[in-house]
């Protein structure tokens, strides 16, 4: 025999109620696995940022436009090592349902300006040389079964040509990947050129700057800088990092991180109270028992660790079982979701996330009784057998 | 054990417990030496503290005034940690209600006070067998608490009590709980191991059929010793 008999034993004498806390254990961390992946389906993109990245907007809102001859005061700006603009375009394909981003931009700019986006060097050349090329995230062009040399017609309500017409056609010449399984891969980005020359109006003026800045560290003063060099002009700037301007995008469907937070919050806490619960029930059943322990030469600290052992591997069992579930159920969820949310997936950093939360729920529920068996007085225990 | 042969010597021992600010006086100027190898019953009515004089004995409680000395060592100068592994090395419990835990068979009940200790498995079970061939129950090892009646139950007890070959045996009423024929069996099995194997053991009792197998005994009345019964 050996210790770990013993807390396993424990653990097999009431079957059922080991059973039961072990599933409710096991349903809040399959909750905890569905909401992360839900969480990283709608804020996924955010990861896009990059350090030594700014992000030039209108100071009063995102939807008033800049001028794009702004670009090249930008890059005089000291601490400023390049520039590029982007627009939002708005649009869908077929249905209204079937919304994802989509922006012009001027493809070696843009693509020198976001390094983590993988296209293939060979539709790079073909995207440079075809003015209604676009290229396309991974994600979308599987959503869509798109392919390259696929033509598709994209609707926007906000940019109508100079014929009045509200449909864009584009080619589709490459299809990105990101470095990072978090890289957004949803969106679809088109020539400048083309957008410019055929939109029916506000015609050289785009709607953001992305700036890269020459020292990670100096960006705060190279923002003030930027936004210093168009004060008191028509169009006022408000720069910020790209980080934060992402997240003002993702805020505009509300606060997903505090939302997950408080659910899981509210039912890991319920989840304590029963782990908890059951094992305080089951030091106080095993009074006179742990007595004997502790009469035969069992140390306190000996008490202590068999008791916590126990609710650890009653945490463990349930959260193991949760988390394995997650892993099982978010891919099979994955595929019928994907025209809602294309980035579900259960992210390696909240699966580790989960296994430490575990291990907390196993202490912080056996802790208290744990300690209430140390505290046990021998003779006592013994007259409770 | 000292020079002159004395493995317990209990000297001008007090036990005082607190019940609000009532203050309870359960043993008195408490004196008392036993000699190694001897088998010694302690008997008395309820509530002479005949159980609390074991457990200072046995090292489960701290005397309020007073020493307790078992084998040179004093226990109320222990601390908690030295005084559990001081009863895992030297002391076997033996109880009235058997005290077994009900999740594991006879033979790790047995085994369980050699998990302090740093024998291997295999050497582990032979001492088990052994203690468990003393008490007659080898044919029940593998038996739960539940499916032994209450003579085997109380013989395991023993087997776990003196499986790590203990200096000494506290016996807390160990036929109280039997009927007559299994209060023997339990009863030839001390005296085998007070004579036999020279344990020395101190067994508390309140009945004179008992008290009868013992090489002497002491009465306890009202906090202090006799030699003879209390009327």
């Amino acid at each position: 025999m050996s210790f770990e008999h013993l807390i396993w034993s424990n653990l097999k004498r009431k079957k059922l109620r080991t059973l039961l806390t072990v599933l409710s254990v096991t349903i809040a961390f399959v909750l905890f696995g569905l909401l992360s992946s839900i969480k990283q389906a709608l804020t996924g993109g955010v990861s896009l940022e990059g350090a030594n990245r700014l992000v030039v907007q209108h100071k009063v809102s995102i939807i008033q436009l800049l001028p794009v001859s702004y670009k090249e005061r930008m890059e005089r700006i000291p601490g400023v090592a390049a520039a590029t603009h982007q627009t939002w375009f708005g649009g869908y394909y077929q249905d209204r349902k079937y919304f994802f981003m989509q922006s012009p931009v001027v493809p070696e700019e843009f693509l020198g300006m976001h390094p983590e986006l993988i296209l293939p060097p060979e539709q790079k050349q073909v995207w440079l040389r075809t003015r209604t090329g676009a290229i396309v995230g991974r994600k979308t062009a599987e959503r869509f079964h798109w392919k390259l040399g696929d033509r598709v017609p994209i609707q926007t309500p906000i940019w109508a040509k100079g014929d009045g017409s509200a449909a864009w056609d584009f080619d589709i010449v490459g299809i990105f990947d990101g470095k990072e399984k978090t890289d957004d891969t949803m969106s679809l980005f088109f020539h400048y050129d083309y957008f410019d020359e055929a939109r029916g109006r506000g015609k050289g003026e785009v709607g953001w700057f992305t700036v890269r800045v020459k020292d990670p560290a100096q960006a705060a003063a190279v923002a003030k800088l930027v936004d210093g060099e168009f004060e008191n002009s028509p169009e006022e700037t408000k720069t910020e990092p790209e980080g934060a301007f992402l997240q003002a995008w993702v805020k505009q469907i509300g606060n997903i991180a505090l939302m997950t937070a408080a659910i899981l919050g509210a039912v890991f806490f319920t989840i304590l109270l029963v782990t908890g619960n059951t094992m305080s029930q089951a030091v106080r059943e095993r009074t006179g028992e742990l007595g004997v322990l502790k009469a035969i030469g069992f140390t306190n600290g000996r008490v202590l660790a068999l008791v916590l052992a126990e609710s650890c591997l009653l945490a463990a069992l349930g959260g193991g079982l949760g988390l394995g579930a997650a892993c099982i159920l978010v891919p099979a969820l994955a595929k019928p979701l994907s025209a809602m949310l294309p980035m579900f997936f259960f992210p390696v950093r909240d699966l580790v996330a989960g296994s430490g939360i575990c291990l907390g729920l196993g202490v912080a529920s056996g802790l208290f009784p744990a300690l209430q068996a140390t505290r046990l007085r021998v003779a006592d225990a013994l007259r409770r057998m | 054990m000292n020079a002159n042969g004395t493995l317990v010597r209990v000297d001008g021992v007090e036990k005082v417990f607190h019940r609000g600010s009532e203050e309870i006086h359960v043993l008195r100027d408490l004196r008392l030496e036993v000699p190694a190898g001897e088998f010694l019953a302690l008997m008395g009515p309820s509530g002479s503290g005949k159980s609390t004089l074991l457990n200072l004995i046995g090292g489960l409680d701290r005397p309020s005034r007073g020493t307790v000395t078992v084998g040179g060592e004093q226990t109320g100068a222990m601390s908690d940690r030295h005084l559990a592994a001081w009863r895992a090395r030297h002391i076997g419990f033996v109880f009235q209600l058997y005290n077994l835990l009900p999740v594991l068979t006879a033979e790790r009940n047995v085994e369980l006070p050699l998990l302090l200790t740093h024998l291997s498995r295999a050497e582990r079970r032979k001492h088990v067998e052994t203690a468990l061939a003393v008490v007659g129950l080898s044919h029940r090892a593998k038996h739960y608490p539940r499916t032994l009646s209450g003579g085997e139950q109380q013989r395991v007890g023993i087997a776990r009590a003196i499986v790590t070959d203990p200096t000494l045996l506290l016996c807390d009423e160990p036929t109280g709980d039997l009927d007559r024929k299994s209060g023997d069996e339990v009863l030839d099995l001390l005296q085998a191991l007070n004579r036999e194997h020279g344990k020395t053991v101190i067994m508390v009792t309140h009945d004179p059929h008992a008290s009868a197998r013992a090489s002497r005994t002491v009465y306890l009345n009202k906090g202090q010793l006799s030699d003879r019964p209390v009327d």
